[in-house]
């Protein structure tokens, strides 16, 4: 006599050190055989495009600190660009190379932490307590230039908020010097680890077919062999100055995900060198009046500064009917703005495109099969925070 | 095709009534196109040797209340092979219901969850059309304009019922929105004369 067997449905989150925030997964599982996945998003959901869309367009820019907490400049800087398309304003170079520096500090926070939790999901302590040290080290750097380790509000439209204090830059060279190490003593712990190797070789396979129907960008879509980033196809601010090279994947699985991370780490490092080493001294922000505003030297003296001063932070500046989307390499992939002006000095409409959602979404398509214990690993490598998925 | 102008040509002229209007602007090709031809339209900028849009960006929205055809839905493109960039529109009014491109990008099913969960917008053959974003149970469109910005209810945990419970939104002081917008526009000559300087250059 035959027993009829039950799958059994299995409810992984909404709080699970493994989900990577507040993901419940709805697993169905025949034995230890994952059969479909279902994620229930949304218990993080803020409502930001409502949000942005009853702010001005100052008042909007720490919102996108808040998507993605891990790198919160890299949000910042999409919304920025595509205000500064709209307005058709350059940028002084000096703010350029401030703002890719500190979206590439933001891309080794955003590795560091996807890198080291990924090994800790399976089973490795020791990389996330080593490489914590060195993202509190990025972030005072974030403190230093902004004035908060995590929600920035440093990039404007047209330039950044402030200039770097003294010493910053400094101290950002020491750390150049000094990080590469960690990433190789962080190799040395897991890249011929063999637990780590059995548990994310061929593990959630991508193929390059698939990547582009899922919508997949940034590490997801290279770590599949697609030659794809926006900072050399696309450049934005000063990347297309600077030298850097694009690591990709083969086989499309969670190991080749991490190598192409920690190879983006070292790029970054050498990025950032670059830009401290072209970096002048100039303004920082762009001389318009109308959008950037004065000095609290010069509201001192100038009837005019304090005229902009106060237009500037009650009504803002009006940006121009328009539609434009304009889309940055976070380290977790594309993130646009998708924005519609309306000639006044609130967006229209402001909808956010965030990687995560559309990795995420593949959930079903690259666990089908596997085993309820690479589930963890699977959502490691694909790299989710919930601040930019839910929104 | 490696120029966007080509571009803009090559479709205008192989869809020819298919297509309302084209435009390039910001590097980027803007078209608008009827409800209808949708299915049509993406299947062609996605198989056609010389446009392969093979990603869709997103999909999403604006919402004009005042209109008769109240949403404008937007599809952002990709083409990794010619690294170019296009958005794909067309107007509804409220009550219509639109094809889901499922079948065509398989990453359209989240999105069009999104759509429908932020604006109420439905759509013909999708696979599992639920809310996504908003709470199991919630009732309304956030991100419709008529929507409010504090919404209808808010939830605490109730000490008598032991549970968390929804209720009406109060508020000690209602949301403020201050219209800081001036009507001053400057005077009349130096209007005139900021305009003439701006044809000049």
């Amino acid at each position: 006599m035959t027993k009829k067997i039950k799958n059994l449905n299995l409810n992984f989150g909404p709080q699970h050190p493994a989900a990577h925030g507040v993901l419940r997964l709805i697993l169905e599982l025949d034995g230890e055989v994952v059969e479909k996945a279902d994620p229930h998003i949304g218990l993080l959901h803020r409502g930001t495009e409502k949000l942005i869309e009853n702010k001005t367009y100052m008042q909007a820019v720490p919102y996108f600190d808040r998507l993605d907490y891990v790198a919160p400049m890299n949000q910042e800087h999409a919304f920025a660009l595509a205000i500064e398309k709209i307005l058709g304003i350059d940028v002084p170079i000096r703010a350029q190379y401030i703002r890719v520096m500190f979206c590439e500090i933001g891309r080794i926070l955003s590795h560091i932490l996807n890198v080291t939790t990924q090994a800790l999901d399976v089973g490795a302590l020791t990389p996330s307590l080593w490489g914590f040290e060195e993202r509190e080290t990025l972030m005072t750097f974030y403190e230093r230039a902004s004035g908060s380790r995590l929600h920035a509000n440093y990039f404007r439209a047209g330039g950044v908020h402030q200039d770097l204090p003294v010493g910053l830059e400094r101290d950002i060279a020491k750390f150049c010097e000094t990080f590469p190490k960690v990433i190789d003593d962080l190799e040395n712990l897991l890249t011929d680890n063999r637990i780590f190797k059995q548990r994310n070789v061929d593990i959630g396979v991508v193929t390059k077919e698939d990547a582009l129907d899922y919508s997949f960008s940034g590490v997801m879509i290279r770590g599949s062999g697609v030659p794809w980033d926006l900072r050399k196809s696309q450049p934005y601010d000063c990347y297309d100055q600077l030298e850097f090279k694009i690591p990709v994947g083969k086989n499309g699985d969670c190991y080749d995900r991490y190598l192409c991370r920690i190879e983006e780490m070292k790029e970054s490092v050498f990025i950032i060198k670059q830009c401290l080493a072209k970096m002048e001294k100039g303004p920082i922000k762009t001389f318009d009046g109308k959008i950037s505003p004065p000095s609290k030297k010069e509201i001192k003296q100038s009837m005019e500064a304090l005229i902009h001063h106060f237009k500037l932070f009650t009504e803002g500046y009006r940006v121009p009917e328009d539609e434009i989307y304009t889309a940055v390499e976070a380290p977790k992939g594309e993130f646009g703005v998708y924005l519609i002006s309306d000639g006044s000095s609130k967006p229209y409409k402001c909808k956010i495109r965030a990687p995560g959602f559309s990795h995420l979404q593949s959930m079903d398509y690259l666990i089908k099969g596997h085993m309820l214990a690479d589930v963890p690993a699977v959502l490691g490598s694909l790299d989710i925070v919930f601040g930019e998925v839910d929104r | 095709m490696k120029n966007l102008t080509d571009l803009e040509k090559k479709i205008n002229s192989e869809l020819t009534t298919k297509i309302n209007k084209t435009k390039i602007k910001h590097n980027q090709i803007y078209i608008e196109i009827d409800k209808e031809d949708l299915i049509d339209v993406l299947l062609f900028v996605k198989t056609n040797k010389d446009a392969k849009f093979r990603q869709l960006i997103d999909i999403t929205v604006v919402d004009y209340p005042e209109e008769l055809q109240r949403f404008k839905i937007v599809y952002l493109l990709l083409s990794h092979e010619f690294n170019q960039r296009m958005i794909l529109s067309y107007y509804i009014s409220e009550k219509e219901v639109i094809s889901s491109i499922t079948s065509i990008f398989p990453s359209a099913n989240w999105m069009e969850r999104e759509v429908f969960d932020m604006y109420g917008v439905n759509f013909k053959d999708h696979p599992d059309l639920r809310r996504i974003l908003t709470d199991y149970g919630f009732e309304g469109h956030p991100l419709r304009k008529d929507f409010p910005l504090t919404g209808h209810i808010e939830s605490r945990y109730s000490e008598e019922q032991k549970k968390v419970i929804n209720e009406p939104v109060k508020l000690e002081q209602n949301y403020r929105n201050f219209d800081y917008e001036s009507p001053w526009e400057g005077t009349k000559y130096i209007k005139e004369q900021v305009n003439t300087d701006d044809k000049k250059n």
